[in-house]
Parts: structure tokens; C-alpha cells; sequence
């Protein structure tokens, strides 16, 4: 057992059962309206200032990876977006990075084979955060639905889609599979399940996973699941929810009757996400633009890179210093660079 | 530093997106849609099982009338009042709630749900009956 992530777990557990809790007591209020406006405050003012604290961060020194060939002679060919030149070249490797996570794509593991040494492309980890990332914005831009009227035609055309897969079980005492199965959810699911097990059974891994890289992925699976049991086990009135959610962003909150609990716990578990996200990890949404290592030219040796910080400082130079003890260094037999002949006439001026 | 600025550009941008729904409704008043029964249905008080259940959890009964009918060829419904139902879209559910227009759209619409029911089923099957 390991107490990182039964920490996470029990952290969880415990706004799982406040939510219930809170429901349960009819406390629809706090937990329909204050929570959620007060966890988009902290979210929008939370992210706003860590971004801003970032930006107001000088750069002390250009450190881009060069995860290619950088510009050289014409007739060396050059990787352009891994080791870009120009800002063009920094706008593909950041977009590339965002959309398809490129230096994860790069993850390699050692192994000793037949007792040789090779590296092994790992790619699943990279796999499962593409579908993890993909499928959480889906699921995020599929619930504009709950926040619009009408839904816009773009959400729509990607509800469709999204519900392309009808899978429809219906035995005796199992029913499922209506409304529509949208996949990005179960995906999203599944995908979450994959990072956090690989988290807790992968030794190496496990041990420099702390408790605040198992909580967003056991807070995220809290979500997705029960969003999904809300969808297809254990269904609330939509109609209530959207005009609860709708009152929200009209700024006419309203909290309508008969809305089930499962509802209540999703939407705490969503706040709590929202508000621990600015103070999280998961501000490697903003902070992946924010990279040195990625937003940076790789063109080091062509200009150089001024810390902003520099300040005059006083220098005293080799030519000073050795002018100060030049005597003492000949005395000690150190080379000096203005040797005897100064000195011998420096003496014999003195003399005359 | 020159960088600030697309920094911060980048954050407003981030920020209008994400509070998106806020300035776009602009505090618009969007009233829930009011469906509508008609005399039928309100005469007839509750439906073929409760009131909340049906709100929420209707498209299952639906899809067990489908598969009773279709597979087994059984009609009859029998709810747990003991009464008993033609299992049918268009002939007891349309028969109430003949205004799909001002019923079931209403709510469908507003929450973007799509129901593959009116695929087959036309709206109103008069010679059906």
C-alpha cells in the first residue's frame, strides 16, 4: 500500500460523500449555484495569475531542446521543427507538441536484451494520453449543449458523430445503451483507468508519482464515471439540468426541483477540479506555451541570448589586475603577459 | 519584455473561450420550455408508470416495448397498477400526446437530443389507426 495514492483516493472519497451529503440535504443551493460560481472565479482569477507570474519571469538563458539537426551549413539538412531557427519553425513545434505531444512520442525505454542495452520506443503512454486528451475535449465541448440555446449546429454535427457507435444491450435485467452511447466518454474512462493503474503498478513509476498526480486522474475518473452513470444507469431529468446549468451563465440562477443526487456529486467533483486547477499540475495547459525548452529558437551559436537581469556590474580585468599585482606574480614566478621589459623600465624610470 | 503581450493575449483569448457561455447568453433570460399536454392527457392524470420516472427514464420503456413487440410479439403491457397498455408508439403514446410538435420537440430541442424514433414512426398516424 502505498500513501500517496490512498491519499488521493480518500481526498476523493471524502468530496464524494460531501456532495452526496450536501444533496441529500436538500442543500441545492450551495451546491448548484455558490460552488459552482465560486469555483469559476478561482478558476478564471487562479489560471489569469499564474500565467501572468509567468509571464513577468524573465528567461535567464535560451535552453531549446534540440531534438534535431540545427541549422548549419546549406548542405547539411537542418530538422526544421525539432530544432527550429526560425519563429515560424517554433510556431509548428509548439502546435505539433500541443496537438500530438511529440516529445512524449519520443519516450523511449531502456532494456538490457540478451545483455545488450537497447531503447525501446514506449509508445502507450503516449497512446493513452492522446486519448485521454481528445476524449476529455469532446466530452468538454459536447456539454456547451447544457450552456447554450439553442445548441449551435457544430455541436451538434459532433454529438453525431460522437454517438456514431449505437450500442444498445437490453436482456432481462440489464438495459443499456439509451440515450445514445457517446464513445469520447467511455473512452475518456478508459484512458484515465490506463493512467492512473500504470501510475500505481509500474514500480518505477510508482515512485515518483506523488499524491498530486493520482488525485486530478482519480478526481477526473470520478467525473467521467459519473457522468456516465448519470447518462445511462441512473437518469436525471435533462431538462431540469439545463435549466439549471443555463441560469448559471444567464446569471438567473434558479435551482429546479427533482434533480438527482448523482447530478450534484458530478457537478462538485467538475467545481472541485476547476478550482484546484490553477494550483495544479494541470497548468501545463498554459504552461506548455510557456516552455523554454519548447518556445524557444534553437539558434544559440547565431545571436546571443541577454539575461534580462544582467545588471553593470564592476568588472576588474585581467589587464587591471595584473597592473595591481604584477611585482608579487614575478616575485612568485607566474607568467604574466606584460612581462619584464615593463617592468625593467617602470624600474629604471624609478631609478632616474 | 516584447513577449508580455502575446503572453497575455494569449491568456484573453484563453479566457473568452472559456467563459464563452457567459458573453454569449449575456444574461438573456432563456426560460425553460414549457411542454404542453393536451386535454386527453391531462384527463388521463398519470401516465403508463409515474410521472418522475417517465421525465427522466421514458426511452427505456420505449426500447423494451420495441424489443417485446418486435421479438416476442407480445402487445400487451401491463404496468404495475395492473392496468394494461397497447404497447405501441404510434397508437398509445401518440393517442395522448398526439402534439409531438409541442411535446416531445420541446424538450428534445432543448436539451440537442435526437431520437431516432420518427426514423420509422411518422408523426401523426392517423391511418395507422
Amino acid at each position: 500500500m502505498n500513501t500517496r495514492y490512498l491519499f488521493a483516493f480518500l481526498v476523493v472519497f471524502v468530496l464524494f460523500l460531501v456532495s452526496w451529503l450536501g444533496a441529500a440535504a436538500g442543500l441545492g443551493w450551495l451546491f448548484g449555484v455558490v460552488i459552482p460560481y465560486a469555483a469559476v472565479v478561482v478558476f478564471v482569477v487562479g489560471f489569469a495569475r499564474k500565467v501572468l507570474s509567468w509571464a513577468a519571469s524573465p528567461v535567464p538563458f535560451a535552453i531549446p531542446t534540440t531534438a534535431g539537426q540545427g541549422r548549419s551549413f546549406p548542405w547539411i539538412p537542418q530538422a526544421k521543427i525539432d530544432n527550429p531557427a526560425s519563429n515560424w519553425g517554433v510556431f509548428l513545434r509548439l502546435l505539433f507538441e500541443v496537438l500530438t505531444f511529440r516529445s512524449l512520442f519520443r519516450n523511449t525505454r531502456m532494456r538490457l536484451k540478451e545483455e545488450k542495452l537497447t531503447y525501446q520506443l514506449e509508445i502507450f503512454l503516449w497512446v493513452g494520453a492522446l486519448a485521454f486528451h481528445y476524449a476529455f475535449l469532446t466530452v468538454l465541448l459536447r456539454h456547451t449543449r447544457f450552456f447554450l440555446e439553442p445548441t449551435p449546429w457544430c455541436i451538434q454535427v459532433l454529438e453525431t458523430l460522437d454517438s456514431f457507435f449505437r450500442v444498445e444491450i437490453l436482456y432481462p435485467g440489464v438495459q443499456f445503451g439509451l440515450p445514445a452511447v457517446y464513445l469520447s466518454g467511455f473512452v475518456l474512462l478508459a484512458a484515465v483507468v490506463y493512467l492512473a493503474l500504470r501510475r500505481i503498478v509500474i514500480p518505477s513509476v510508482r515512485y515518483v508519482s506523488l499524491a498530486s498526480d493520482y488525485f486530478p486522474l482519480l478526481l477526473i475518473f470520478g467525473i467521467a464515471f459519473s457522468g456516465i452513470l448519470m447518462r445511462y444507469v441512473t437518469k436525471v431529468d435533462i431538462r431540469a439540468v439545463k435549466e439549471l446549468t443555463l441560469g448559471l451563465v444567464t446569471f438567473r440562477p434558479t435551482v429546479p426541483e427533482g434533480i438527482g443526487a448523482v447530478f450534484y456529486i458530478h457537478l462538485f467533483l467538475v467545481c472541485t477540479l476547476l478550482a484546484y486547477f490553477p494550483y495544479s499540475k494541470l497548468m501545463h495547459l498554459g504552461g506548455v506555451f510557456l516552455s523554454p525548452t519548447r518556445n524557444l529558437r534553437g539558434d544559440t551559436r547565431a545571436y546571443r541570448h541577454v539575461n534580462p537581469w544582467n545588471y553593470p556590474v564592476p568588472v576588474h580585468t585581467y589587464e587591471e589586475y595584473e597592473e595591481e599585482f604584477r611585482d608579487k606574480m614575478v616575485e612568485a614566478g607566474l607568467p604574466v603577459e606584460k612581462p619584464l621589459a615593463d617592468a625593467a623600465d617602470e624600474a629604471a624610470q624609478e631609478k632616474e | 519584455m516584447k513577449d508580455k503581450r502575446w503572453i497575455v493575449s494569449g491568456l484573453v483569448v484563453f479566457l473568452l473561450i472559456v467563459l464563452f457561455p457567459f458573453w454569449y447568453n449575456r444574461g438573456r433570460a432563456v426560460p425553460p420550455p414549457e411542454v404542453k399536454l393536451t386535454e386527453k392527457a391531462k384527463a388521463e392524470k398519470e401516465c403508463v408508470l409515474a410521472r418522475d420516472y417517465m421525465k427522466a427514464e421514458h426511452m427505456q420503456i420505449l426500447d423494451l416495448w420495441r424489443e417485446t413487440v418486435v421479438r416476442e410479439g407480445n402487445r400487451i403491457y401491463t404496468n404495475p397498477k395492473g392496468r394494461e397498455f397497447v404497447m405501441s408508439l404510434s397508437n398509445t403514446c401518440l393517442d395522448c400526446h398526439s402534439n409531438k410538435a409541442e411535446f416531445c420537440d420541446k424538450c428534445h430541442n432543448y436539451a440537442s437530443v435526437r431520437p431516432y424514433c420518427w426514423d420509422c414512426h411518422i408523426e401523426n398516424p392517423k391511418e395507422a389507426r
